[in-house]
C-alpha cells in the first residue's frame, strides 16, 4: 500500500527519472516542513541543481518556472499553500493561461503550478484556502485536482508531460489515504475527465479532491440506510466535462455536488448548471443541491473550525433531506 | 562616490541640454555602424508610419512608440545569438525591428492580420519573432523580468552560452517582481542581462514623481549585480557595453544590469507627443530632440568620412520604399478565421 503522499513522490521520481527537461523549484523543498512527505530526499536523489529550493518569492520563481517551460524545460513550481501561491497570479493568469493564444503559435508551455490545500488545525483564514473554481474559471489553464494515490501520482505525470500551463492540487488531508498502486499509466490529460468511484442508483454525488473521500464515506452510511448514491469524482475541472455527470443524474435523478470551497461562482454551481442546462426535461426528481464552505474566511478557533468544515454527516443529512 | 558614479543619481545623462555632440564612434567597424543607422532609420520610421495610421484611424490597437529611444534595441540586437532569449514589453516594435523582426508581419500584427507576427492574435503588444530570438513582449509591466530569469535558469540548467535579455522601464522598477528576479538572479548567477530604458517616464507621470531618486542602478548594486550606466542615445556605447556584459554573462559571469538613459518623444500610448503631461515635459522635449540617436550617430558618421548626407538621402529614400510596400501588403492581408479565437486555447 501507497500513501498519497508517497504516491506524490512517486511521480516526480518517475518524472526526474525519465525526462531530463523536468526540473521543480519553489520553496521548503528540501525540508519535510512546507510539502510534506511529498518529495523527501529529491533533492539527494536528482541533485539540488534539479529540486531547487528558492528565496521567499512566488511570482518570480512562477515566471521563471514559465520562462525555462519556453526554452524546452518542463519545469514544476511548487507553493505549499494556495495561499501563498496568490502572489503568483499575474504570472500564472496573465501569461502562462495565454501566452500561445496571444503569440499565435503553437507553443509548448508544459508548465506545472502545484499548489497544496493544506487546511484545519486552527491555521485561519491565509493559511486554508483551496481557490480552485478561480483558477479553472480561465480558458487556457487546465485544473487537475486529484482525490487518490493513483490520481496523485499519474495526474501529476500527465500534467507534466502535457503541453499546457497546468494548475495541480493536492490536498494534506488525503496524504495518508492508502491504496495498492497500479503501474503507472502515462495518460494525456486531454483524455482525462470525471470518474465514477462508485456506482449507485439513488442520487449522483459529485466531490474534487478531498470532498470525493467525503462523499465516499457518507455513502458508505447511507449504503446502510438503503440509500445507494452514485460518487463521481471531477479530477479535472477545467476544462470541465460533464457528460458522464448527466449521464448518471439522468439515471438517478438527484444531484449533490459537495466542493471543499465557497459557493458563490464556485465549481459545485457550475456542475450544476451543466446538469440542469443540458439534462432532458423531467429527470429530475429533486432540485439539485450542493454542499460547500460558509461564505467567510477561515476561522482558527476549533468551535468555529467544526461548523466552518464539510463532514460526512452533512452530506448524509442533506441527501436524507432530498429522499424525503 | 562622486555623483557621476553612484548608483543613485543619473547626473548629467537625465539633462537635455548635454550630450548633443556627435557621438564618438571609437573603433566600431564603419560598415557595421553604417547598417545600424540604416536599421534606427528604418524603426524610426517605421513607427512613424504607425503613428500616422494612428492618427488616421486605420489602427485602432493601443501602440506605444519608442521614437527617440531606438538605439538600446541596436545595442542588444548587435550581440544576440541562435539560442538566446529575449524579452519585451509594451513598447517593443524597436526590440522586434532591430532583432530582424520583418516589417510586414509587424504592420500586419498591429491591424489584426493572420499574415502578422503572432498571426493578428496579439496586437501591438504581444509581438514574437522566435527566429531572430525574441520569445515575446507582454504589457502587464514588469512580467518579463522574471520569465526572462526563468530562460536564463534554463540556459544554466542546460550547461550553454547561450543569455537571456529583459527589456524593462523605469516604471516597471516599482514592480515588486523586479526586485524578486534580481534577487534569484544574483544567488543563482544566471546569464540574464537586464535593460532599463530608462525614458524618465511612467505613462504621464516623471521619474521625481515615483521615485526617490533617478537611476534605476540602485536596485542592481543592492542585489549585487554588475551594473552599468550610458547614454541611452548613443549607439556605440550601448553596443559597447551590451557587448561586455554579454559576453561576461556568456562565460558564467552571472546577471548584469544596464541602464540606458533616453526620452520617448511621442507620447506613452498613440501618436500624439503628449507635451502637456508631466513635469519637465513640455520643457525637456524641445531639448532632448537634439539629442537625436540617429542624428548623433549620422553626423559622427559624416565628421568620420564613411558615410555622407546624399548616401543617407538615397538610403531613406529605399526605407521610404519598403515600408510603404509593407504596409500596402499588410491592409491587403487576411483577417483570420474565426476558428482561431479557439485553436491555440488548449495545446
Amino acid at each position: 500500500m501507497t500513501n498519497y503522499g508517497s504516491a506524490i513522490r512517486e511521480g516526480f521520481s518517475y518524472l526526474l527519472n525519465n525526462y531530463k527537461e523536468v526540473f521543480t523549484i519553489g520553496q521548503g523543498l528540501w525540508s519535510p516542513w512546507y510539502v510534506g512527505n511529498t518529495m523527501t530526499d529529491l533533492d539527494k536523489e536528482f541533485g539540488k541543481d534539479r529540486v531547487i529550493d528558492t528565496p521567499v518569492s512566488e511570482l518570480a520563481t512562477t515566471g521563471a518556472a514559465l520562462g525555462a517551460a519556453l526554452c524546452g524545460k518542463r519545469p514544476i513550481v511548487i507553493h505549499p499553500r494556495v495561499d501563498f501561491g496568490l502572489l503568483a497570479v499575474d504570472q500564472i493568469v496573465n501569461q502562462a493561461a495565454k501566452w500561445a493564444h496571444m503569440f499565435g503559435g503553437d507553443i509548448p508551455l508544459p508548465l506545472v503550478v502545484r499548489m497544496i490545500v493544506n487546511r484545519g488545525g486552527e491555521q485561519g483564514a491565509q493559511h486554508s484556502q483551496s481557490l480552485h473554481s478561480w483558477f479553472a474559471h480561465i480558458p487556457g489553464l487546465r485544473v487537475v485536482i486529484p482525490s487518490t494515490p493513483t490520481d496523485a501520482r499519474d495526474l501529476l505525470i500527465a500534467a507534466s508531460l502535457g503541453n499546457n500551463p497546468v494548475v495541480y492540487m493536492d490536498d494534506r488531508w488525503l496524504y495518508d489515504l492508502e491504496e495498492d498502486l497500479p503501474p503507472i499509466q502515462v495518460n494525456s490529460l486531454d483524455d482525462e475527465c470525471p470518474k465514477i468511484v462508485k456506482p449507485g442508483s439513488d442520487l449522483t454525488i459529485v466531490g474534487c479532491g478531498f470532498t470525493t473521500r467525503l462523499s465516499i464515506n457518507a455513502a458508505d452510511q447511507l449504503s446502510k440506510l438503503g440509500i445507494e448514491s452514485e460518487i463521481i469524482d471531477l479530477r479535472v475541472i477545467n476544462p470541465l466535462k460533464c457528460e458522464t455527470i448527466i449521464e448518471s443524474v439522468s439515471k438517478t435523478g438527484r444531484l449533490v455536488v459537495v466542493d471543499g470551497d465557497w459557493e458563490n461562482c464556485g465549481i459545485a454551481g457550475e456542475v450544476i448548471a451543466q446538469v440542469t442546462t443540458k439534462i432532458e426535461l423531467g429527470k429530475l426528481k429533486a432540485n439539485p443541491a450542493r454542499i460547500t464552505l460558509p461564505s467567510a474566511p477561515a476561522p482558527t478557533s476549533k468551535v468555529l473550525e467544526e461548523i466552518y468544515y464539510i463532514s460526512d454527516k452533512a452530506i448524509v443529512d442533506r441527501v436524507i433531506d432530498m429522499m424525503k | 562616490m562622486n555623483e557621476e558614479y553612484s548608483s543613485k543619481s543619473l547626473g548629467i545623462l537625465s539633462d537635455p541640454t548635454a550630450c548633443r555632440e556627435p557621438i564618438n564612434l571609437k573603433n566600431q567597424s564603419r560598415e557595421s555602424l553604417i547598417s545600424n543607422l540604416e536599421l534606427l532609420v528604418l524603426i524610426r520610421k517605421a513607427e512613424e508610419k504607425i503613428a500616422d495610421n494612428v492618427e488616421n484611424g486605420r489602427i485602432k490597437c493601443p501602440c506605444h512608440l519608442a521614437i527617440g529611444q531606438e538605439a538600446p534595441a541596436i545595442g542588444i540586437a548587435a550581440h544576440i545569438q541562435k539560442g538566446d532569449a529575449v524579452f519585451g514589453a509594451h513598447r517593443s516594435h524597436a526590440h522586434y525591428l532591430a532583432l530582424g523582426g520583418d516589417l510586414r508581419e509587424l504592420f500586419a500584427e498591429i491591424l489584426g492580420k493572420e499574415t502578422g507576427c503572432s498571426k493578428g492574435m496579439g496586437g501591438s503588444m504581444h509581438l514574437r519573432s522566435l527566429k531572430n530570438q525574441l520569445y515575446g513582449t507582454v504589457p502587464i509591466v514588469g512580467a518579463t523580468i522574471p520569465i526572462a530569469t526563468g530562460a536564463a535558469l534554463a540556459h544554466k540548467l542546460d550547461g550553454n552560452d547561450s543569455i537571456a535579455v529583459s527589456f524593462l522601464g523605469d516604471g516597471a522598477v516599482e514592480e515588486g517582481v523586479l526586485h524578486e528576479s534580481l534577487n534569484l538572479a544574483s544567488t543563482m548567477n544566471l546569464p540574464v542581462i537586464y535593460v532599463v530604458e530608462n525614458n524618465l517616464f511612467a505613462s504621464h507621470l516623471h521619474i521625481g514623481l515615483r521615485q526617490p531618486n533617478d537611476s534605476t542602478c540602485r536596485f542592481a548594486e543592492a542585489h549585487n549585480i554588475k551594473w552599468s550606466r550610458i547614454d541611452g542615445n548613443d549607439t556605440v556605447k550601448l553596443i559597447e557595453t551590451t557587448g561586455t556584459a554579454i559576453n561576461c554573462a556568456r562565460s558564467n559571469g552571472g546577471p548584469h544590469f544596464i541602464e540606458a538613459v533616453t526620452y520617448r518623444w511621442r507620447g506613452h500610448v498613440g501618436h500624439r507627443e503628449d507635451n502637456d503631461v508631466g513635469v519637465k515635459r513640455s520643457d525637456d522635449l524641445e531639448g532632448w530632440k537634439k539629442r537625436d540617436p540617429i542624428d548623433r550617430l549620422a553626423r559622427a558618421l559624416f565628421d568620420d568620412g564613411a558615410y555622407t548626407q546624399n548616401e543617407l538621402d538615397t538610403a531613406k529614400l529605399e526605407i521610404d520604399r519598403k515600408i510603404e510596400a509593407a504596409w500596402q501588403q499588410a491592409e491587403e492581408d487576411r483577417y483570420p478565421l474565426k476558428g482561431e479565437l479557439f485553436r491555440r486555447v488548449y495545446a
